[in-house]
């Protein structure tokens, strides 16, 4: 079995002028986790919580806390190491959730110059390639699920997807390696584009597994349970800077989804 | 009570009173010849001495006693102590400050434990949760060699206690389910170089399968086995992890060791056995090629680590002695099979189990109920044993007086629900809860004594909490063991009953010890301090309202938290 414990490293007060004299606004980032987050807040969801902060008259501050997953909650968030969480799924057990920034879904990824439209999990094009999908915690990413009914249970290929492992699944598509990869679209589009990959995003289709598991996720923030007040703030803040934040989302290729096509 | 007791007839290490591996004896026994504690007195038993490890976290280790010296090994940060037995109150001699990775401690998978250092040659040897093994002058306590092994980035770490046969030193490595592939390494006791390595999964090569290779099940026999039974390059990230005790035969040079479960965990994405997980392996101790293989959990369902103790007897079985090694192993199932050739003699349910319907001794297969296999987004309720599984590494011990094992293990039942999201900072997925409750009883934990050759339980002590302490038995008869709670108890190993108890400053998960002091008394000894798997609810603070806590023990052990505290303090014992 596996309990990673996440465990606070460190407050990084970010420098701002402007608000020097506001009160913090505490948010939980991975330091090593593009394009999400990262110690020096390169990442999208840095830029993101700085900005919504800013828009609050709040400082910013980051409480680096190592990976999410099991016992993340439970350890770091509720333990009050920080206000809020960034990049949470929608409606989120045991915490109080805001509207979603964006939507993104799980995307097969295939090589540009192969022109094929690999979109389903019963695709003929899979058969003999060998798919490399996320291993989140003890476990494949989610299409696992479809890919395992539809027959193609003995070409899975596990990979590790934080820190500096995060790249590897879309480089072994490119380098042929792999034939073709399930990857959580912001991870895929950031790095085909940041790598100058000549790789193919598609949505998987269907969006939601017979099982019922969803391949699409809505993503907020999310404040502590009781925390209404902060929640309401930051859902009129997200609402007036959606289109800074659609910019911000665009600069990484985040492959987005319409909120309303769930 | 009943059950016929037959002695152990096989030759076991001469005893010098002295406790200088985790295991006692290459046997595993846990048996100490010292008879002065016996049913007699032991309710005189008080204490003598404490020395405080100064970490509050799950204390696994078995303290080691060599020249005069007791050595303690702490949970990470993992500082080593030599304690000097000479003189009152047994100061600290020296103490030894390995400085690991702080990294090292979010890798763990259950708690921040160590199990042990082990003596040899003038030397004190010990691994560290940042994956290095370290050998020091047992003397001065002067760093001799520091060799790095287990890469803490990929998620690898050392729990375990390392063995010496002759001049190698084996270790093998620890880590989560996903990422990691296993090994045991032997390295020179001399310098520290890596002699071999032998690989748990991947090609025969890598595995050190070679021609003395003879496993005794046809599902064992073929090429490259540990590449062929995972789909395409599962097998570099397949487990196997090797954080359990060693046994080892000097009669036939081979050493004994089980490897864990496969990775990831949801089992439908890696169709096949998984060889070599969740097994048995036995090696030549001098090359490190295997002679034999039994898997006893094949394509694993339930993270049924194969990494239990090997206990080795010589058996009178129908007639005719046996060199058997004894396991009670996660799945259920108390194996007896023959340490010469693999093949199993007998596998005998020792708890109620909804998973399994026996083992096929042609074939060696383990039969399961397919209909409590889990399924990723579905819910399967009563999963019995649970995935710490019947017992899981706390180690048994053996009395050749009364020919029983002393099993400390579960009664657990598992539900596993399907989650709605959970996310990896970013990546959002659908995960498994699992919730833990007791099984048939209503207790989660039991001692008991086993008849390894009638197959049958003699007696039983059952507590409310999972036993997640070792035992001990001695000549005196008595059967030493710790409850979750902080109870330090002797059992009459005859009949169970408690003879003495004393309750220490917080649960016990560590292995006892005993040995003659430098004034002729016998001592007893043992580390309380509450942690491990299940402990870490209570050492890592978690939330017990989430049941999945601690990977599913938050429900099973939601009380825990109000019975005992952290702690981190050794307690010697002996009569007035």
């Amino acid at each position: 079995m596996s309990l990673r414990s996440p465990s606070v490293c460190l407050l990084l007060m970010l420098a701002s002028v402007s608000v020097a004299t506001a009160t913090p606004l505490r948010f939980c980032a991975d330091p090593d986790n593009l394009p999400f987050s990262n110690h020096a807040a390169q990442g999208f969801d840095n830029r993101i919580a700085m900005l919504v902060a800013h828009d609050l008259h709040r400082q910013p501050v980051f409480a680096w806390t190592r990976n999410g997953g099991r016992g993340f909650l439970r350890e770091t968030f509720n333990k009050d190491k920080c206000d809020v969480l960034i990049g949470v799924p929608e409606h989120l057990r045991g915490v109080l959730t805001t509207t979603p920034y964006y939507r993104s879904s799980y995307m097969f990824v295939t090589r540009r110059r192969e022109r094929l439209q690999i979109a389903s999990f019963d695709d003929p094009n899979l058969n003999g390639r060998k798919i490399g999908l996320q291993a989140l915690e003890d476990n494949l990413a989610p299409p696992s699920l479809a890919l395992i009914r539809t027959g193609h249970a003995a070409q899975l290929v596990g990979f590790n997807s934080s820190g500096a492992h995060a790249p590897d699944i879309v480089r072994a598509v490119a380098n042929g390696h792999l034939g073709t990869a399930v990857v959580w679209g912001p991870l895929a589009g950031y790095f085909t584009a940041r790598d100058h990959l000549p790789l193919k995003l598609t949505p998987v289709s269907p969006l939601v597994d017979l099982s019922g598991v969803p391949f699409a996720f809505a993503i907020s923030m999310a404040v502590h349970k009781h925390d209404l007040q902060l929640r309401d703030q930051l859902n009129l803040s997200l609402a007036k800077l959606k289109p800074t934040i659609t910019r911000i989302l665009a600069e990484y290729n985040v492959p987005t989804l319409t909120q309303e096509a769930r | 009570m009943g059950g016929q007791i037959h002695p152990y007839t096989g030759a076991m290490e001469k005893d010098d009173g002295q406790w200088v591996r985790a295991t006692k004896d290459y046997a595993n026994t846990r048996y100490s010849s010292l008879d002065q504690i016996n049913t007699g007195n032991v309710g005189n038993l008080k204490v003598a001495w404490t020395f405080n490890t100064g970490v509050p976290r799950g204390q696994e280790a078995a303290p080691i006693v060599v020249n005069n010296t007791m050595y303690v090994v702490a949970p990470w940060p993992n500082k080593l102590f030599a304690l000097d037995l000479t003189k009152p109150g047994a100061p600290l001699k020296w103490s030894y400050d390995p400085n690991p990775s702080r990294a090292a401690k979010g890798e763990a998978c259950c708690d921040w434990v160590n199990r042990g250092a082990v003596f040899a040659d003038g030397k004190v040897i010990y691994n560290t949760l940042d994956g290095f093994t370290i050998a020091l002058d047992a003397n001065s306590g002067k760093l001799l060699w520091r060799t790095h092994l287990a890469d803490i980035s990929k998620g690898e770490t050392i729990t375990m206690a390392p063995m010496v046969v002759h001049d190698k030193v084996f270790v093998g490595d620890s880590g989560g389910e996903y990422g990691v592939r296993g090994w045991l390494t032997a390295l020179s006791t001399k310098d520290g170089k890596v002699v071999w390595q032998a690989y748990s999964t991947g090609p025969d090569k890598e595995v050190l399968i070679g021609d003395r290779f003879k496993p005794y099940y046809a599902s064992d026999k073929g090429t490259d086995l540990g590449v062929k039974t995972w789909p395409p390059d599962a097998w570099r990230i397949g487990g196997g992890t090797v954080w359990g005790f060693l046994s080892y035969d000097p009669s036939t040079n081979l050493i004994y060791y089980g490897t864990s479960n496969p990775g990831p965990w949801n089992p439908e994405v890696r169709p096949g056995d998984n060889k070599w997980t969740s097994g048995v392996f036995a090696r030549d101790a001098d090359t490190g090629q295997a002679v034999w293989f039994y898997q006893m959990s094949p394509h694993d369902l339930y993270d049924w680590d194969g990494i239990n103790e090997n206990i080795l007897l010589d058996l009178p079985l129908n007639g005719a002695t046996r060199k058997v090694l004894v396991r009670a192993d996660r799945n259920g199932y108390i194996y007896v099979i023959d340490r010469t050739t693999g093949q199993v003699l007998s596998a005998t349910l020792y708890v109620y189990s909804t998973t399994t319907t026996g083992v096929d001794l042609q074939t060696g297969d383990l039969k399961r109920d397919l209909s409590k296999a889990p399924k990723t987004g579905q819910e399967i309720r009563n999963i019995c044993p649970t995935a710490p599984g019947a017992k899981d590494w706390q180690p048994s011990s053996f009395s050749p007086r009364t020919g029983l094992l002393y099993i400390p293990h579960e009664n657990m039942c598992a539900d596993e629900e399907a989650e709605e999201a959970n996310y990896i900072q970013g990546t959002p997925y659908v995960g498994v809860t699992d919730r833990f409750y007791a099984g048939p009883g209503g207790n989660e934990g039991e001692l008991m004594a086993w008849d390894p050759i009638n197959g049958k339980k003699v007696w039983t002590v059952t507590d409310k909490y999972p036993m997640w302490s070792g035992t001990l038995a001695t000549a005196g008869d008595v059967v030493f063991y710790g409850t979750m709670e902080g109870w330090f108890r002797a059992a009459n190993a005859r009949t169970g009953q408690t003879l003495w108890q004393f309750k220490t400053g917080s649960g016990i998960v560590g292995q006892p010890v005993t040995y003659r002091g430098p004034d002729g008394k016998q001592y007893v000894a043992i580390l309380s301090g509450v942690g491990g798997w299940p402990g870490a609810i209570v050492a890592g603070d978690l939330d017990t309202r989430d049941g999945n806590a601690a990977s599913g023990w938050g429900n099973a052990l939601s009380d825990l938290k109000s019975v005992t505290t952290p702690g981190g303090t050794l307690y010697v014992f002996a009569l007035p």
